[in-house]
C-alpha cells in the first residue's frame, strides 16, 4: 500500500475537519441527535484516514495518548460524572445535574455532558486502536 | 447505601480504566490489580452482611424510576455470588503474579481481567434483562481478549471456535430480549415477574423462555451447547483458564436461576422436565468426556460441564431445598474448580507438561502439591467430609424428596465417575514413576509463593465448608427462600403498590 | 408494515443461517452481521411500528408529543449495534490474525487446538502441515 503524495500532504488538514465536526456533534447531542458515541466515531474516522495516509505509527503519535490509554481515560471521565450524585444520599449513582449559567447566552451545562465526553473519548480510543491494528495488519 | 450497591461495578471498572492507562508500567498495574481485587472482596462481604437477613438492596441508576430505568438489585443470592467473585478475583490476581506474569501484563492482562470481573459483577447486580445482556457482552469481549492473550497457534484456533459459538449465543439472547419486550412491554426483571403470569399469549412467552434457556445454556455450557468449552478453555494461559472455569459458566447458571425463578416460575410444568433432562444429559456427557481424555486441562474442562448439571437440578425441581443445593453447589464448585486449574498450572510448572502420559513422579518431587491436589479433587468427586459431599448430598436429597429418583441416581453415578477421572490424574501425574526426568522448574521464590498461596487458601476454604457446613448451608437456604419469594423482589424494586396494578403496560401487549 | 418487517427479518435470518453454516470464517462473520441486523429489525417490530415521528421533545415543550415512535426499542437497538460493532471488530481482527498465521480461513484446516490433547488428535495434528502444503 503506497498512498499518493496528495493524500499524504493533505492528511493533517483532513484530520482536523472530522475532529471539529465530531466536537460539534458531541455538544449538539444534548438536545438533538448526536452525542458522544457518534462524535467519537466521526473523530475516529479522521484518525483512520490519517492512519491510511501516513501509517498507524503517525496516527498514534497524533493522538498523543495511546489509544488504549485514551479509552481508559474516557471510562474514568464517564465514571467521574456520576460522583456528584453520591454527595447527597437521596440521589443514586449517575443522577445528573444541570446548570444554566447566563453569560450573554444561556449555556446548558451539566454532568451529562461530562458523561458524554467520557463516551466520546472511550469510543475514539477503542475505534482508533482497532483501526490502527487493522491498517497495520493490512500493510 | 446507594454508593455501596454500585460499588461491585465501580471497583473493577475503575481498575480496568486505570490499568489501561498505565499500560507501560506492568509493575504498577499488578499492584493496582491486586488492590482492586481485595477491595472488591471487602465490598462484597459488606453487601453480604447487609443482605444476610434476606433483605434486598435496590438502587435506581441515574434516579430513573423502576420499570423504566436501570435497576440494580442485590439480594442474598447476588451477594453470595459477588463474594465468591471477589474471592476468585483476588486468588487469581495473586496467582497471576507467578510464572509468566511479565509477558501477560505486557499483553494487557490486567485491564482485560478487570473488565471480565466487571461483566461478571454487573450480571450479578443488575435487575434489568437488557442490562444483563450488556454485562454479558462486556464479559464476552473481555474473555475474547483474555483467551488469545499469548497469541499462540492453539489459542488463535481455540479462540475462533469460542468466538463463533458465543456470537451466535449472544444473538439468540438479544432476540429473546426483543420478543419479551414485545410481549410484555417491559424489561425490568421485577416488572416482568409481575406481568409474565398475566400475559395472554403464554405459548409465545414459552417460546421466549426456550430462547433464553438456549442463550444462557450456551453460556453455561449445558448439553447440547457445550462444544465451545472443551475446544477453547485448555488453550488459555493458566490464570485465565482458572478465572474462566470459576466464573464464566456460572454466570450462565446464575442467569438461568434468576430468570426462571422470577419470570417463568408459573410455567415450570413445561420447563421443569426440560431442565431436568438437560441437567442429566449435561452431567453424563461431561463426565464421559473427561473419562476419555489424557490432558489435565481437558479433563478439568469436561468436569466443568458435568458439574453444571448438578447446579441445574435445583432450578429443575424448584423446591427451596433443591435451590439451596444449587447455591451451595455453585459456591463449592467455583472454589474447587478454580483451585484445580491453579494446581494444574503448578503441576505444569513442576513437571513440565499438561499431558498425563508425559509426566509422573510428582508425589516424590512435590508431595505438598499432591496433598493440595487431593483436597479439591476428592471434594469434586463428593467424598466426605469435603465441601462437594455436602453440595451433592443436598442436591440428591432434594431430588429424592421431589421423587426425581432417576435424576438423583444419575447424580450419584456421575459422582463415582468423577472420582475415576480424579484418580486417573493422581495415578498418572503423582503416583507412577516419571517417564523422563522432569526439567528443573526455574522458579523464583516470589513466583512460588504467588502460585502456592491461593492454592493453599482455596484448599483451606474447601475444608472449612466441608467441616463447618452449618452457616454455609443456612445461608444457601435463606438465599433459596429469597429466590422463591417473587413478591418480595417485586415489592423491593417497584414498591408495594405495583402488585395491585393491572398487568401489561402496552395496551396491546400479548398480541405478538 | 408489520408484514414487511416479518419478511425482512425472515430473509435476513435465512441468509445469515446459510452463511453461518459455511466453512469459511469470513462468511461466518458476514452471517453474524446479517443475523444481528435481522434481530435488530425484530426488536424494532416488537416495539410496534406505527408512528413515524421521531421521539424528540420539541423546543419550548417539556414532554413528548402524543404520537411518536416508541423510543425504547431504538435505544435497545442502538446499544445492540454498538455491541455488535465491537464483537464484529474483534472477530474480524481474529480472522485476519488467523489468516496471517495459518494462511487459511477454512474452519476444517484449523486443528491446532486439538493437537496433543488426545493421542488420536496428536497423530492428526502431525499430519496437518502436509495438508496445508498441499492446499497451498
Amino acid at each position: 500500500m503506497n498512498p499518493s503524495l496528495i493524500l499524504r500532504t493533505s492528511a493533517p488538514l483532513l484530520l482536523w475537519m472530522p475532529l471539529v465536526v465530531s466536537l460539534y456533534v458531541l455538544v449538539r447531542g444534548h438536545n438533538d441527535p448526536g452525542g458522544g458515541f457518534i462524535g467519537g466515531l466521526i473523530a475516529a474516522g479522521g484518525v483512520l484516514f490519517y492512519a491510511i495516509a501516513r501509517g498507524p505509527a503517525a496516527a498514534r503519535a497524533v493522538l498523543r495518548l495511546s489509544p488504549v490509554a485514551l479509552c481508559g481515560l474516557g471510562v474514568l471521565v464517564a465514571t467521574a460524572s456520576g460522583i456528584p450524585a453520591l454527595l447527597t444520599p437521596e440521589t443514586p449513582y449517575l443522577t445528573h445535574f444541570w446548570w444554566f449559567p447566563t453569560l450573554g447566552v444561556t449555556l446548558p451545562l451539566g454532568t451529562a455532558l461530562v458523561f458524554d465526553l467520557g463516551v466520546y473519548l472511550t469510543v475514539l480510543g477503542m475505534a482508533s486502536a482497532l483501526f490502527c491494528a487493522l491498517v497495520e495488519e493490512a500493510q | 447505601m446507594h454508593s455501596l450497591i454500585a460499588a461491585p461495578i465501580l471497583v473493577p471498572l475503575v481498575a480496568a480504566a486505570v490499568t489501561a492507562m498505565l499500560w507501560r508500567q506492568p509493575g504498577l498495574q499488578r499492584v493496582i490489580g491486586l488492590a482492586a481485587a481485595a477491595l472488591l472482596l471487602v465490598v462484597a462481604v459488606a453487601l453480604l452482611v447487609e443482605t444476610a437477613s434476606g433483605r434486598i438492596l435496590v438502587a435506581q441508576m441515574g434516579n430513573w424510576a423502576a420499570p423504566f430505568g436501570i435497576t440494580l438489585a442485590i439480594d442474598l443470592f447476588s451477594a453470595i455470588m459477588l463474594v465468591i467473585t471477589g474471592l476468585m478475583a483476588l486468588a487469581v490476581a495473586i496467582y497471576a503474579c507467578g510464572p509468566g506474569a511479565a509477558e501477560r501484563d505486557r499483553a494487557g492482562f490486567q485491564p482485560l481481567f478487570h473488565s471480565l470481573i466487571l461483566g461478571v459483577c454487573g450480571s450479578f447486580c443488575t435487575g434489568d434483562l437488557f442490562n444483563l445482556y450488556v454485562w454479558f457482552e462486556v464479559m464476552l469481549i473481555a474473555s475474547f481478549g483474555l483467551l488469545v492473550l499469548d497469541r499462540t497457534d492453539e489459542q488463535l484456533d481455540g479462540g475462533v471456535r469460542y468466538v463463533v459459538l458465543n456470537l451466535i449465543g449472544t444473538t439468540v439472547f438479544l432476540l429473546a430480549v426483543g420478543l419479551l419486550y414485545g410481549l410484555t412491554g417491559t424489561l425490568s426483571l421485577a416488572d416482568l415477574a409481575r406481568v409474565a403470569p398475566t400475559v395472554e399469549n403464554q405459548a409465545a412467552l414459552g417460546a421466549v423462555g426456550m430462547l433464553l434457556l438456549v442463550a444462557f445454556g450456551a453460556k453455561a455450557a449445558v448439553f447440547p451447547l457445550f462444544n465451545w468449552l472443551p475446544a477453547a478453555y485448555h488453550t488459555a494461559s493458566m490464570p485465565v483458564a482458572a478465572i474462566f472455569a470459576a466464573l464464566l459458566t456460572k454466570v450462565g447458571v446464575y442467569a438461568i436461576i434468576r430468570v426462571f425463578t422470577l419470570i417463568f416460575a408459573h410455567d415450570m410444568a413445561v420447563f421443569g422436565p426440560i431442565l431436568a433432562v438437560v441437567a442429566a444429559a449435561t452431567m453424563i456427557t461431561g463426565v464421559f468426556g473427561a473419562a476419555m481424555h489424557y490432558d489435565i486441562r481437558k479433563i478439568l474442562s469436561f468436569h466443568i460441564i458435568s458439574q453444571i448439571g448438578y447446579m441445574l437440578i435445583g432450578v429443575a425441581l424448584m423446591t427451596p431445598l433443591a435451590l439451596a443445593g444449587s447455591v451451595l453447589y455453585i459456591v463449592h464448585h467455583i472454589i474447587v474448580k478454580a483451585n484445580l486449574f491453579l494446581i494444574a498450572g503448578a503441576m505444569r510448572a513442576e513437571a513440565g507438561s499438561f499431558a498425563l502420559k508425559r509426566i509422573g513422579g510428582l508425589w516424590v518431587a512435590a508431595p505438598a502439591l499432591g496433598l493440595l491436589f487431593l483436597v479439591p479433587a476428592l471434594s469434586l468427586a463428593g467424598i466426605p467430609p469435603l465441601s462437594g459431599f455436602w453440595g451433592k448430598l443436598v442436591v440428591i436429597r432434594a431430588g429424592l424428596e421431589a421423587e426425581a429418583y432417576l435424576l438423583a441416581g444419575i447424580a450419584l453415578a456421575v459422582g463415582l465417575l468423577t472420582l475415576y477421572s480424579m484418580i486417573k490424574i493422581w495415578n498418572e501425574a503423582f503416583w507412577k514413576a516419571a517417564p523422563a526426568p522432569a526439567p528443573a522448574a526455574p522458579w523464583t521464590r516470589r513466583e512460588q509463593v504467588a502460585t502456592y498461596a491461593p492454592i493453599v487458601v482455596l484448599a483451606g476454604l474447601t475444608l472449612t465448608i466441608g467441616v463447618w457446613t452449618e452457616p454455609f448451608a443456612a445461608l444457601s437456604l435463606t438465599a433459596a427462600h429469597g429466590l422463591l419469594d417473587r413478591t418480595a423482589y417485586i415489592e423491593a424494586v417497584l414498591g408495594a403498590a405495583s402488585l395491585q396494578l393491572a398487568a401489561p403496560l402496552l395496551s396491546d401487549g400479548g398480541t405478538l | 408494515m408489520d408484514g414487511l418487517f416479518i419478511v425482512m427479518v425472515g430473509a435476513l435470518v435465512a441468509a445469515a443461517v446459510y452463511l453461518l453454516l459455511a466453512r469459511d470464517l469470513p462468511r461466518v462473520l458476514i452471517g453474524f452481521v446479517l443475523l444481528g441486523t435481522g434481530v435488530n429489525l425484530a426488536i424494532l417490530a416488537a416495539g410496534r411500528v406505527g408512528a413515524m415521528v421521531p421521539p424528540l421533545v420539541p423546543p419550548g415543550s417539556s414532554a413528548l408529543p402524543d404520537v411518536v415512535a416508541n423510543p425504547l426499542p431504538q435505544a435497545l437497538i442502538l446499544t445492540a449495534i454498538v455491541i455488535g460493532f465491537g464483537l464484529t471488530a474483534f472477530a474480524l481482527m481474529l480472522v485476519v490474525k488467523v489468516y496471517a498465521r495459518f494462511r487459511t480461513v477454512a474452519a476444517d484446516d484449523l486443528t491446532e487446538a486439538e493437537g496433543a490433547a488426545t493421542p488420536a488428535a496428536a497423530t492428526l495434528a502431525s499430519q496437518t502441515p502436509l495438508t496445508r502444503q498441499e492446499a497451498a
